[in-house]
């Protein structure tokens, strides 16, 4: 059963009233209802479709975190073969938000790092709803830096509202650990591929997305701040997060443009939580191309261009 | 209504702004009250001279007491796009831009400068707080990226001092990539193999800290400090509990192995030179004031203005 999200509501009404038209018909054989269920399926795909090819920033933001979308787990599933997660940070704790390890991509050797919000209460708790500690971090490090050391790719998985703002995190040094993450991805002489799955939020995604490569699904958003955030400090009032998603071009499609981002991959029809096994097999695919895309590069060449990567970032603007 | 206070006085503050305080006038310390003389304090490096609060300094005239003889070469920062996101909130960003400029008389939230102290060569760069809650954008990473590539040409340390409220939000995803462009930055200069040393002054938040202002070879704080990723107001909202007294202060995260010393404005001058010409094995530096440089034939270095 989908879950609806606010702007769905008139295709939850189409798609309600189909349903129900079939449980009419299937309770009294005497009438067929079927032409009519058909219709509104027909005219349910029409808007859903619509919907969808114009999601505004804000609609974007709340796809981005639907609580069906595929997350981190469902990806290493399917995409990887031989997965064997490596924990802790070897100092303080095993951070359950983010999860890796190594694994066989199209057979070869890689190693996958992902946040990971979980899929019920239960999991969503135990994992922090995807806000990592200073340990998530300092385990991506040593994961990463342990990848350096064997030559073995990396694929980073960003899904994350952001770092966990916690007392202990903050104690613990939440800054230093991004720092240094951000450092890790900067330093390592292997191919460093991203994904943005769902939420880029700030420096938490940032620590794992100074990547060779970065690609965002359709209508996942990257951005500094959350657009809740940035309105109850701009605009002195968090219910104006529309305007601030808008503002703040967290899109894709705006990130291509600005350059900060290489590829979009498209979601099927109605979100990426409508169809997983296609989002799953797109982003599997477009993980091939872009690592496909730097096996030729040397160690030295894969670091030089990461770096002049970011630097030169920024010389490209949007038009109003 | 008194028109006195309605009338006057806010004709008067706009008469003397900010930046034309003449030096008779007195300034209250935020922390304890007393009413200090504007020229006691500004030569106490703005410090309170009663309970030691350390008020606010523009990178200006903290270059002016840092270097010697207060003589610094400023260096160009490379000017990056204006407005790229074409952002509004309640206000336009460049119309913002241009009150935060005409109120600090400042570019941008970052000084870059060359210089001497005590005899010993240096890079410097400072964030302004007064400029936008010296928040990092486009221009603040720029400027740490022009500072490090001077101080590997120059073969000279970088001390970096940050302040900042975190990241320009106006300049959305350009600010946040300033985190990995910063980074690259320091990276050069570790691998010149030259110091970096951080003085985080108050407060150094969000994004910076998490990124060069966490990086230094050497962390120092200025007393009393605010310096966090995520800021108290937020954790407390999170967790739904009070906060410790002197939680994320200086001091806190001396206890909390973040840095390497807390030390007083005024104290800090000497003690980078001693870092430094340690770092670099130069023998030790004379303390005490200095004769004033040669006069050179060609006038290079330009006092603040
Ligand atoms: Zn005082």
């Amino acid at each position: 059963m989908t879950q609806y999200l606010d702007f769905e509501k008139p295709l939850a009404e189409i798609e309600g009233k189909a349903a129900e038209l079939r449980a009419l018909a299937r309770g009294d054989s005497s009438v067929d209802f079927a032409d009519e269920a058909q219709a509104l399926d027909t005219k349910a795909a029409q808007l859903l479709e619509d919907l969808y090819k114009t999601l505004s920033p804000w609609r974007k933001c709340q796809v981005a975190r639907h609580p069906d979308r595929p997350h981190c787990r469902d990806y290493i599933d399917q995409l990887f073969t031989e997965y064997t997660p490596l924990a802790g940070d070897r100092n303080f704790a095993d951070d359950h938000a983010v999860m890796g390890g190594l694994a066989r991509f199209e057979d070869k050797p890689v190693m996958v790092i992902g946040h990971e919000k979980g899929h019920d209460t239960k999991s969503r708790i135990e994992r922090n709803f995807g806000m990592a500690r200073p340990e998530g971090y300092r385990k991506a490090i040593r994961l990463m830096q342990m990848a350096g050391r064997f030559g073995l790719p990396v694929i980073t998985l960003v899904d994350t509202p952001g770092a966990y703002p916690g007392k202990g995190a903050e104690e613990r040094g939440q800054s230093e650990a991004i720092a240094r993450a951000t450092e890790a991805c900067l330093q390592i002489p292997v191919p460093l591929v991203s994904v943005i799955i769902g939420e880029g939020g700030s420096g938490g995604a940032v620590a794992f997305a100074t990547a060779n490569r970065v690609a965002m699904l359709e209508h996942s958003v990257y951005s500094v701040i959350s657009p809740e955030g940035c309105a109850s400090i701009l605009w002195k009032d968090a219910e104006k997060m529309i305007e601030a998603a808008e503002a703040l071009r967290l899109t894709a499609q705006d990130l291509q443009g600005l350059g900060v981002i290489d590829r979009i991959i498209p979601e099927p029809r109605g979100g990426a939580h409508r169809d997983k096994a296609n989002t799953v097999k797109a982003v599997g695919k477009a993980i091939g191309t872009m690592l496909g895309e730097l096996k030729k590069k040397d160690g030295a060449a894969l670091v030089k261009d990461r770096r002049q990567k970011f630097l030169s970032m920024g010389s490209k603007g949007l038009a109003a | 209504m008194n028109w006195i206070t309605n009338y006057v006085r806010p004709r008067i503050n706009s008469i003397f702004s900010r930046r034309e305080t003449p030096e008779n006038l007195w300034q209250k310390c935020d922390e304890c009250g007393t009413m200090l003389f504007h020229r006691e304090l500004s030569g106490n490096q703005n410090v309170c001279t009663n309970c030691g609060h350390h008020m606010a300094i523009t990178p200006r005239e903290r270059f002016n007491a840092l270097f010697d003889n207060g003589i610094f070469t400023e260096v160009k920062v490379p000017e990056p796009l204006a407005d790229p996101l074409q952002f509004r909130d309640q206000k336009k960003y460049p119309d913002r831009m241009k009150a935060a400029q005409k109120q600090t008389g400042e570019k941008e939230a970052m000084l870059v400068a060359t210089g001497e102290i005590g005899r010993t060569p240096i890079v410097a760069a400072a964030q302004d707080f007064s400029f936008m809650g010296g928040s990092m954008g486009m221009y603040v990473g720029n400027a740490i990226i022009a500072a490090a590539e001077e101080a590997v040409k120059l073969k000279r340390p970088l001390i970096l001092f940050s302040a900042a409220g975190g990241a320009r939000m106006q300049e959305g995803i350009l600010s946040l990539m300033q985190m990995p462009r910063t980074t690259v930055a320091i990276q050069m200069l570790k691998e010149a193999g030259l110091p970096y040393i951080v003085v985080l002054t108050h407060p150094t938040t969000g994004g910076v800290t998490a990124s060069y202002a966490m990086l230094g070879d050497v962390h120092i704080a200025e007393p009393n400090a605010l310096i966090c990723f995520a800021g108290p107001r937020v954790i407390e909202q999170t967790i739904r509990e009070k906060l410790p007294e002197g939680f994320q202060r200086a001091e806190y995260l001396l206890d909390h192995g973040m840095l390497d010393r807390v030390t007083p404005r005024t104290k800090l001058r000497d003690e980078l030179i001693s870092i430094v010409r340690l770092l670099l094995g130069m023998p030790q530096a004379v303390k005490g004031d200095l004769a004033p440089p040669e006069p050179t034939a060609k006038p290079e270095a330009t006092a603040g203005k």
